[in-house]
């Protein structure tokens, strides 16, 4: 999933004759000021963050005209708004609200189809009132009396939502002024990454963007096709799958122990055991590592034979665990054997209370 | 969806080196393998079976035409692939490929029920039935995981869900079924579909429903287990995960109060599911459940 920036989700709704504000996105006070003069006075200077709720906290600030601009990015930029800090702010003309509303387009989870949102009530967060929001799942059938039933910014949108490979399309909020005017005032758009090989260059320009967000590791991590998150415990975990990674790190926890990170190396990624080891094993306050492997596609003997030869060329100090089932396992675990002088464990269950035990919170009780 | 022995099984995509390695597993445990499919080897054999420019070629080809069609297609080629299976008249297309553009799985899923054409997956790791024929890239083969048994386990993880079969193997517990739902948001075969085969499914006496957060499939699958008798064990994945992040399933996402850990097992939990906190306990459960049953 990609975010787009709220100008680049605005630039797109406005390509496609969807009215937004007019504005710019500056990176010093003095820029915001003179964005004011040029389209205010009245202008909203929003802090560029991906992350939802901006509002809540202090990033988004009308002003009054170019010092109040000025004074008001001063004020934003710089700041960390969820897990970002604020380096530019939208600086937008101010409308003259009439009524603010939401419109949406997604993917029904239960249906597996496109399903439109509406509500009279707008500007604030959807999970705030899920109970004022219509929705309309748009059936397979292109005859369907539903879709000519939209209103034409609805079916602008559901459109958009198909060619651009979209995930989510929201305006929200979507603003009638008081001259009768229709405009999004704030835009989410989430493109689906699977489908970035065709609509380039835009995808190219966000994923540059996107490299941006999350931690040193993680961000190498995903430049070399892995899916890292850190987390604040001690137990360093690789695993193959997604599910069974969240397994093992909902294991940790049950048993009493914590999780130093979410890294699977399943699928077409199961050839990149090296790397991935590597990527944990940096992390600090590491006092020891799962590795928990169940083999469906991704070969035991291949993941394995990686972690046997980054830990060789890495030679930690600290414990490891080793958990081995699936395709290619009994080679797997006769290379723990005999490469690294360690007994596998024959289940999950041992082999999660054993890491528990060797690490430092269990160690401590 | 549960496959057995007479089902004449195609291959998209049989010359790769992931399709000839899987290939020749299915064919060892006795999958009936009947052709592959690629436009660039028409005409010549791979793993002992004739390649075919399309699915449709093969099905008026061969004796009994096309039961199930397995992807080993790129992402991009998917949706094609998909298309031509539907038209083939496959009744089954079992969708390994990640990575497939959500929207082409939307128009892939349009287009196989408007022919009756049943999808699993995308992403998924495919679906077994111990002892006879598995169809994807499971270790099937393996006997200290799958054994022919009568407990049905669905899973949208294939990892999970083959450790899922290892404990239950482990513990004396055979399996009629493993349907891997896969991993994507939009599936064309639901974990609620997939109960709905298993309770039509004379051989199957009680179901192991492996989740993990994200999406509503759980709900919308413990909706359709509150009608029914078979009892059903479940473990569910992401509990600890934080919020807001994709963990590698582009369906694992919890985002707001959507697909959390705790709106899944409140629905499972009033519809009389058990639902275990580690997979290792699923077989305990599993033997408590059904002594009561």
């Amino acid at each position: 999933m990609v975010k787009l920036a709220e100008n680049q989700a605005k630039s797109i709704l406005k390509a496609r004759g969807i009215p937004i504000p007019q504005g710019k996105v500056v990176k010093t006070p003095d820029e915001a000021a003179q964005v004011a003069v040029e389209f205010g006075p009245r202008v909203a200077v929003k802090a560029m963050v991906r992350s939802g709720g901006r509002g809540k906290q202090g990033g988004v600030v009308i002003a009054d005209g170019p010092p109040q601009a000025a004074q008001a990015a001063h004020q934003i930029l710089g700041t960390t708004l969820g897990d970002e800090v604020v380096a530019s702010v939208l600086v937008e003309q101010a409308v003259d609200i009439a009524s603010e509303h939401y419109l949406s387009v997604t993917i029904d989870p239960s249906s597996g189809r496109p399903m439109i949102m509406r509500s009279e009530q707008g500007g604030i967060e959807i999970e705030d009132m899920a109970d004022q929001v219509e929705s309309v799942i748009i059936g397979s059938d292109n005859s369907d009396t539903q879709v000519a039933n939209l209103a034409p910014l609805e079916a602008k949108l559901l459109e958009a939502f198909t060619e651009l490979d979209a995930l989510l399309i929201e305006i929200n909020p979507l603003v009638h002024t008081v001259d009768g005017e229709v405009i999004a005032v704030d835009a989410k758009i989430e493109l689906d990454d699977s489908a970035a090989y065709r609509h380039q260059p835009l995808h190219g320009s966000i994923e540059t963007e996107q490299g941006l967000l999350g931690t040193d590791r993680e961000r190498k991590a995903a430049a070399i096709g892995l899916r890292l998150i850190e987390l604040d415990g001690d137990i360093a975990v690789l695993a193959n799958g997604a599910g069974l990674t969240m397994a093992t790190m909902d294991a940790i926890v049950a048993l009493g122990g914590a999780p130093a990170n979410f890294l699977e190396i399943g699928g077409d990624a199961y050839t990149k055991a090296i790397p991935a080891l590597e990527l944990v094993l940096s992390q600090p306050a590491i006092s020891s590592l799962l590795v928990n492997f169940c083999g469906a596609f991704a070969r035991c003997d291949v993941m394995t034979a990686g972690v046997v030869e980054a830990w060789k060329a890495l030679k930690p100090d600290i414990p490891v665990v080793f958990s081995i089932s699936g395709t290619g396992m009994d080679e797997a675990n006769e290379m723990v054997r005999t490469e690294l002088g360690i007994e596998p464990h024959l289940t999950m269950a041992d082999a999660v209370a054993a890491v528990v035990q060797a690490s430092a919170k269990g160690s401590q009780q | 969806m549960i496959v057995n022995r007479s089902h004449q099984v195609l291959v998209h995509g049989i010359t790769g080196r992931q399709g000839t390695f899987w290939t020749q597993q299915m064919q060892a445990y006795g999958t009936n393998i009947v052709g592959g499919v690629n436009p660039k080897k028409a005409g010549s054999y791979h793993c002992q079976v004739p390649v075919f420019a399309s699915a449709e070629e093969a099905a008026s080809s061969l004796d009994g035409g096309v039961d199930v069609s397995v992807l080993f297609v790129p992402p991009q080629g998917a949706l094609a692939a998909i298309e031509d299976a539907v038209a083939a008249q496959a009744s089954l297309v079992v969708v390994l490929t990640e990575f497939i553009p959500v929207h082409d799985t939307i128009r892939a899923i349009d287009t196989a029920n408007k022919a009756g054409t049943t999808i699993i997956g995308p992403n998924t790791a495919g679906i077994v039935t111990p002892g006879q024929t598995f169809v994807g890239f499971m270790p099937a083969f393996d006997q200290r995981i799958f054994m022919p048994g009568n407990v049905g386990v669905i899973s949208r993880s294939g990892s999970l869900g083959t450790l899922a079969c290892l404990e239950l193997t482990r513990a004396g517990f055979g399996q009629s079924a493993f349907l891997g739902v896969g991993g994507d948001p939009v599936s064309g075969t639901t974990s609620a579909d997939a109960f709905a085969a298993l309770e039509a499914d004379e051989t199957t006496e009680a179901v192991v429903l492996i989740g993990e957060i994200g999406g509503r499939k759980e709900e919308d699958a413990a909706e359709v287990i509150a009608r029914s008798s078979k009892p059903v064990v479940s473990f569910l994945a992401g509990r600890v995960s934080p919020p807001g992040k994709r963990m590698g399933h582009a369906g694992a996402i919890v985002d707001g109060t959507t697909g959390t850990y705790e709106s899944k097992r409140s629905a499972l939990e009033a519809s009389g599911v058990v639902v275990v906190d580690v997979p290792w306990q699923i077989p305990d459960a599993l033997a408590a459940i059904m002594k009561q049953t």
